[in-house]
């Protein structure tokens, strides 16, 4: 059932546990103030989970970062596939937007943090603005290219077939492009998390990267590593879940390689 | 139908038409007075303090010293990550061992976003020069890596058949055969680099740095001096794109070298 590769995986993992326990508990080579030893990892996560640590339990931090990425990235798709559909069909729309997209996409969309809190404030909306910006570019230029790599003669044959333009783009521009939409997606989402989390170090009341905010400035390394471990297992979940509807939007695709 | 490409005037055109719609619409929210002038300032106001901070300091110096202390780290913590990185992925593509003990270590960490490791950074290295080098390090190492290792990993097996025929080592191997064989794919692997490690720059001096493009944006905010945000986002995109223009410059220029395709 595991392979070789499996097999040493496993050991590798065992290996790092061990190391961590003798590095930490046994002989304390690494002091608790740098790096939690396990047991207080684990005192940490307790805490966080039944008591609260920065005003709310784990999942209530966890699920609001959660929901603020959903919402900045749907809001993302919803514009930026889109516009990079109408950038990739319209020759006047791409000469007239990529100037203006010239110019901002090489700010980082980190660099929308100071200006998203003075327009909106810690709250909820400027997070949302922040991830909205981070995943916007990426759906847009991969949704842009998809397009432009479409094969001319599918497309010169559907339209002597007379297929109206709605149909037109629903049926074969946006599916032919899909494989890049999906891999701008990806990008997005990866960007989106980034993003959220430095703006919940940057400033926020709750959330997970401001669990870690708070466990920096109480020196807590305890609660730093659940803090980072969260990010981690968020940031592995919604990819799986992207990778799955990606399979799923996709079955025509693969089918069609065999 | 629009689908066929543009005439050079056509495009200038349509770019022109598109920049001064976005200036005009800019502009015209601030003057209308349906955006407060202090959160949203005009386009010209930008520009003119844009200007200003090119001489005059702003939370302690001006804007090219700011930039120069921000390309410092970002300099040390890309360098590191391909000091570390490409080496590492060469290795991981000769042994098996090797890539079978990181490749999992590697795909855990993987899903930490760079700027999650901000508290250990500013914990183990300090917020001076250390913390951020870290964070740059964590953004910037993972392409460095990866693109080294698949370079190595896809070597055609010819050349490794004929070295290994000659009796050639293990560090001959890498250096001699495997090295030069992945060079267009580290080197695309850097650029990509490159890019991620300026944006974790960004985000390491919003949050822990007293110096710096990032930190001259914080003190804005808190001052609530619009136009000084968006001077540090104007010059944090100039400078991010000179560095990428550069490094496309040099990767087609390797390319053409080696007789490949630009």
């Amino acid at each position: 059932m595991i392979g070789r590769r499996g097999w040493i995986g496993l050991g590798t993992v065992a290996a790092l546990i061990a190391l961590w326990f003798l590095l930490t508990t046994i002989t304390g080579l690494v002091s608790g103030a740098r790096f939690p030893s396990p047991a207080e990892f684990w005192l940490s996560l307790t805490q966080i989970w039944g008591r609260g640590y920065a005003g709310g339990q784990l999942m209530t931090h966890a699920l609001h970062s959660l929901k603020l990425v959903a919402m900045g990235f749907a809001v993302a798709i919803a514009t930026g596939i889109p516009l990079g559909l109408w950038m990739g069909w319209n020759r006047k729309a791409e000469a007239a937007i990529n100037p203006v997209f010239l110019v901002i996409r090489p700010i980082p969309p980190l660099a929308w943090i100071p200006l998203a809190i003075l327009w909106l404030g810690l709250g909820d909306g400027a997070k949302i603005l922040v991830i909205w910006f981070s995943a916007f570019v990426p759906s847009v230029i991969n949704t842009f290219a998809g397009v432009r790599n479409i094969d001319r003669p599918m497309i010169e044959a559907a339209r002597m077939l007379g297929t109206p333009r709605w149909r037109m783009v629903r049926e074969v521009i946006a599916p032919a492009a899909s494989p890049l939409i999906f891999t701008g997606l990806r990008l997005s989402l990866q960007a989106s998390w980034t993003t959220l989390v430095a703006a919940e170090l940057v400033g926020a009341l709750v959330g997970v990267g401001f669990v870690l905010n708070m466990a920096q400035q109480d020196l807590y390394p305890g609660m730093i590593l659940v803090g980072m471990v969260t990010v981690g297992l968020l940031g592995w979940a919604t990819t799986a879940l992207l990778a799955m509807v990606e399979r799923r939007a996709l079955a025509w695709n693969m089918a069609a390689r065999d | 139908m629009t689908n066929t490409p543009l005439s050079l005037r056509e495009t200038v055109a349509w770019g022109l038409l598109g920049t001064v719609l976005f200036l005009g619409l800019w502009s015209g929210l601030t003057m209308s007075g349906l955006v407060p002038r202090q959160f949203l300032p005009p386009p010209q106001e930008v520009a003119s303090r844009f200007i200003q901070l090119l001489t005059s300091p702003f939370a302690g110096a001006t804007l090219p010293q700011h930039l120069g202390s921000s390309f410092m780290r970002y300099a040390y913590g890309v360098l590191l990550a391909a000091a570390i990185g490409v080496p590492l992925g060469l290795l991981m593509g000769w042994f098996r061992l090797l890539d079978d003990i990181v490749t999992p270590i590697f795909d855990g960490l993987r899903f930490i976003a760079p700027i999650a490791w901000v508290p250990f950074a500013a914990l183990w290295f300090g917020t001076g020069i250390g913390g951020p080098v870290m964070i740059i390090f964590a953004g910037a190492f993972p392409p460095c890596l990866i693109n080294a290792y698949r370079g190595a990993r896809f070597v055609e097996p010819r050349l490794i058949e004929a070295a290994r025929m000659l009796g050639t080592g293990h560090v001959r191997m890498i250096i001699e055969i495997l090295l030069p064989a992945a060079v267009p794919s580290i080197v695309a692997g850097l650029r990509v680099s490159a890019g991620l490690g300026w944006q974790s720059l960004v985000g390491a001096e919003l949050i822990v740095a007293a110096a710096g493009v990032g930190f001259m944006m914080v003190q804005a905010q808190g001052s609530v001096q619009t136009a000084t945000v968006m001077t540090g986002m104007i010059a944090i995109g100039i400078v991010g794109m000179i560095i990428d223009v550069l490094l496309r410059q040099g990767e087609a220029w390797l390319r053409r070298r080696r007789g490949l395709e630009a």
